[in-house]
């Protein structure tokens, strides 16, 4: 079954031309890697399937499970059972983690009891427990801020996951918590016939797939997919080579 | 004037049931299970009861009559002759007299409504003792009566004395058309504790208010305010503390402009060696008439003080929403989110029922923001 579709999608932000073309089929169960470049595009085309109203769409549509979902709000499109962990979110004074976990729980459909129970589970499994009434990345350290992210997708339970750099600015002792943690949200620690949920990361380091296996590995350069395939050997080449060389390498394969 | 009454003909006082509606926005409950007293006036007519040991609640004029020492300690913060209203409220008043006794402590809170009915103006001359180490906690209401018209004019005085800790929360709700002058001050003496909370969520005409407090050595007090200024509002309100040696205050306010004015004025003086103050002035803009001006004012009087200030004023940031949606949450849903996390401020020293007071207040104003 499908899952995510981008068809031939086209996004300008600030008035310019940040996407061309890009294609994207994800099923159910799969797992994709998002490289590329700073400034490639990556995590505009995360904003753009999240629905960041800076972000439009002006070519091309996206799809959910077979529903069009172009036109709709940000909050709908998460209704629907998409979710995303920023990379810097923004610190939101006042509002606590805990409440803003339970906001969560209720779009997730939770009763107020199997909320409290899943949140203190889920932050005790994140070792967030004391984080809980402190306002939103409110002086967070960069390793909490990946873990806070997380934590509020546990609680959504999204079928369809984005993560966005989830392994930037984590430290080693932190690293294992936020790769087990992607690992339950994809159900990596499922059989493959098992697997429901399906999602996208971006990792510049590639650091996350020693945690986290994937099925695909999708290079975007100057806005346009320029690469599908393998994830380690995609992995492999640019850590090696660069991205320009992988992306020749990929163009001669594909003209063989 | 009959003295102060008990719990029993409270709970049978039939003026009560009929105003109880309004005044439950103001944290008043008329509930004597809640409270350790009540005080409740209606336009210049006063009746008071009390129940808990160790604390006194009559009419000022009652006070008066009762003790001699009272006038002792009457306009001796605000001045009588400060300005028209105060010399107006001099002529002729009626307002609480509140007191604990030396080291009473009583947790639950004593309540004082000050209702605004028919007159077209209430003057009110309250008086707050807390005696030597004693812990007084008092939840003032302010509110008038529905399509009222008219003028609420107070002076509030309020003395710690050594090692006591006073709260006072104040919540006000009046009516489009009211003016309200209240004109406080506060002295606390060594090592005593002031936390006062001013609340106004509510359309109203004009409040003009500027509470000064002198804090002597060792005195710690701190001042949180929380006010929208809806369209046809003007809220001036401020608060000056004086500090002596060692002291410390905090003012911090948090206001939100709906097409109303705001002026939030905040004034530390430094006098003691080793004071320290600090002002916090947030604004909210979610209108693009009315306006918010924060002057925030430093004066050090020697080189051993340590004052801070600071100011922001803005409007909702956007990416806030944004990632408030991202989790689901609908644009009104985050934007109540985002107004309701702005008016939460920890306030220290508070006890819990009046957060819950507080809490109250703000959730009912968060919803009708939007």
């Amino acid at each position: 079954m499908e899952s995510l579709r981008v068809i031939n999608l086209g996004v300008e932000a600030g008035g310019r031309r940040i996407l061309e073309n890009v294609n994207l089929y994800i099923k159910e169960g799969q797992t994709f890697v998002l490289f590329g470049p700073n400034g490639s595009g990556k995590s505009s085309l995360l904003s753009a399937v999240i629905g960041n109203p800076h972000y439009r769409v002006v070519q091309g549509r996206i799809t959910f499970k077979g529903e069009d979902i172009t036109g709709l709000e940000t909050d709908e499109r998460v209704r629907k059972g998409i979710g995303i962990a920023f990379q810097n979110p923004p610190k939101i004074g006042g509002i606590k983690l805990i409440d803003l976990l339970r906001k969560c729980a209720k779009v997730a459909g939770l009763s107020e009891e199997e909320a409290e129970k899943k949140i203190e589970e889920s932050a005790k499994f994140m070792g967030m427990e004391d984080m809980l009434d402190r306002a939103v990345n409110d002086g967070f350290s960069g390793g909490e801020v990946k873990k806070s992210e997380l934590l509020q997708l546990m609680i959504l339970n999204p079928e369809f996951i984005m993560l966005d750099e989830p392994d930037s600015g984590v430290d080693l002792e932190n690293i294992a918590t936020v790769g087990r943690a992607i690992k339950k949200l994809l159900e990596r620690d499922r059989s493959e016939e098992e697997r429901k949920k399906s999602g996208l990361i971006i990792t510049h380091t590639g650091h996350i797939l020693e945690y986290v296996d994937a099925d695909y590995g999708v290079v975007l350069f100057n806005g346009r997919i320029s690469c599908i395939g393998d994830p380690y050997q995609i992995l492999e080449h640019i850590s090696r080579y660069g991205y320009e060389a992988c992306i020749r390498k990929c163009v001669e394969e594909k003209s063989r | 004037m009959k003295k102060t009454a008990g719990k029993d003909e409270f709970d049978a006082d039939p003026e009560i049931s009929s105003i109880a509606e309004r005044a439950k926005n103001v944290g008043i409950e008329f509930d004597s299970s809640r409270r350790a007293a009540s005080f409740l006036q209606v336009d210049q007519e006063p009746r008071a009861y009390g129940w808990s040991e160790g604390i006194e609640v009559m009419s000022i004029r009652e006070a008066m009559d009762r003790y001699d020492w009272v006038r002792d300690y009457m306009w001796k913060i605000v001045c009588r002759d400060k300005d028209e209203y105060t010399k107006a409220i001099a002529e002729d008043f009626n307002g609480y007299f509140i007191r604990a006794l030396p080291r009473c402590k009583v947790d639950v809170p004593v309540e004082a409504c000050l209702y605004l009915k028919r007159v077209k103006t209430q003057k009110v001359y309250n008086l707050v003792i807390a005696e030597e180490g004693s812990e007084l906690n008092v939840i003032s209401g302010c509110t008038s009566h529905p399509s009222s018209a008219g003028m609420h004019l107070g002076v509030s005085e309020f003395f710690v004395k050594k090692g006591a800790k006073l709260t006072f929360t104040m919540i006000h709700n009046w009516q489009p058309d009211v003016e309200v002058r209240p004109r406080s001050g506060a002295v606390v003496e060594e090592n005593g504790v002031l936390v006062s909370n001013y609340v106004l969520l509510s359309p109203v005409k004009y409040v003009e208010s500027c509470p000064v407090a002198y804090l002597k050595k060792g005195a710690k007090a701190s001042f949180t305010s929380l006010v929208v200024a809806h369209s046809g509002s003007t809220i001036e309100l401020g608060n000056r503390a004086i500090l002596g040696e060692k002291s410390s205050a905090d003012i911090i306010s948090r206001a939100i402009c709906r097409g109303g004015r705001v002026v939030s004025k905040g004034y530390i003086r430094g006098e003691g060696k080793g004071c320290r103050g600090h002002l916090e002035c947030r604004g909210l803009m979610l209108s693009d008439e009315g306006s918010i001006l924060a002057i925030p004012e430093l004066e050090a009087m020697n080189p051993e003080v340590d004052l801070s200030h600071e100011a922001a004023v803005g409007r909702i940031a956007e990416d806030e929403i944004f990632y408030l949606m991202a989790r689901g949450l609908t644009r009104d849903e985050a934007t109540s989110a985002i107004i309701r996390g702005f008016l939460d401020v920890e306030i220290k020293g508070l006890p819990e029922f009046l957060k819950r007071e507080i809490d109250r207040a703000v959730e009912m104003a968060s919803e009708d923001l939007m």
